[in-house]
């Protein structure tokens, strides 16, 4: 059996969900911040 | 952020392109840089609620609702990577994908409390609650720490041993040394995008405070 597929196969969901977290932990900041902001120049 | 996603980078490359394959388990056994720091995240991220947990109920400190809030996201991210990398390692070591052992199990049961934990913190959240509720489902779950800990050895079934514990390692150094900068970047990467989390829900109680004001006057 070839091995390398299934570490290929690993190391990408590792990647791809630790990418997706980070993007998504780091969008929602923005995003509130940016609701802070927004209500503080009304 | 930037130091965890330069070590994680390192510990990768070197896990990928500078270690020798095992004698046993050749290649597949590279799955390991990645499958450890997760399974280690997954665990750590539990102990992290449960302290917040500890804090909010004993000392009611106004962050640690919040710490908990932050921290289950990243957990439950890290133990699914572990479950989905595990079981990928699993197919060409043990001829299985899953297997109803202690470890695997356990682990499994760490990902569905991380949901429910998830599930409950926003509800209650939502209802204008202080997070109580959500802060002993936090202590009871702490329970399965131990059980996932202790499983390899209570359970000899499928799952390895234990080959890393504060003493020492039975795998072979050659192996085991871009293991630290996986271990440490990916530790760097779940508090970065804690403290994200962290500053999205304090910016977003914030917002809920003034909207609440506006309303009043």
């Amino acid at each position: 059996m070839n091995p390398w597929p299934f570490v290929v196969a690993a190391y990408g969901v590792a990647i791809a969900l630790t990418v997706a977290l980070l993007l998504w932990t780091f969008m929602s900041m923005r995003r509130a911040e940016a609701a802070v902001d927004a209500l503080k120049r009304q | 952020m930037l130091i965890g996603l330069a070590l994680t980078v390192a510990g990768v490359v070197a896990g990928l392109a500078l270690t020798p394959p095992d004698y046993l388990q050749g290649e597949t056994v590279r799955i390991l840089y990645i499958h450890v720091p997760s399974a280690w995240l997954g665990m750590a991220g539990w102990l992290g609620i449960a302290a917040a947990s500890i804090s909010q109920l004993v000392w009611r400190h106004p962050l640690a609702a919040v710490a908990g809030r932050a921290i289950a996201p990243a957990g439950a991210t890290f133990a699914a990577i572990c479950l989905v990398t595990g079981s990928i390692w699993g197919r060409p070591t043990w001829g299985t994908w899953w297997e109803w052992d202690g470890r695997l199990t356990s682990m499994l049961v760490l990902f569905f409390l991380y949901l429910g934990y998830i599930a409950l913190a926003s509800a209650e959240r939502e209802r204008g609650g202080e997070g109580q509720i959500a802060a002993i489902y936090g202590l009871v779950g702490a329970i399965n720490l131990p059980i996932i800990h202790y499983s390899v050895l209570w359970w000899r079934t499928l799952h390895q041993g234990e080959s890393i514990g504060i003493t020492g390692s039975s795998i072979d150094r050659s192996i085991l040394w871009p293991l630290p900068l996986t271990m440490i970047g990916f530790t760097c990467l779940f508090g970065a995008a804690t403290l994200m989390r962290m500053r999205a829900e304090l910016a977003e109680a914030k917002v809920e405070a003034r909207m609440r004001r506006m309303g009043r006057e």
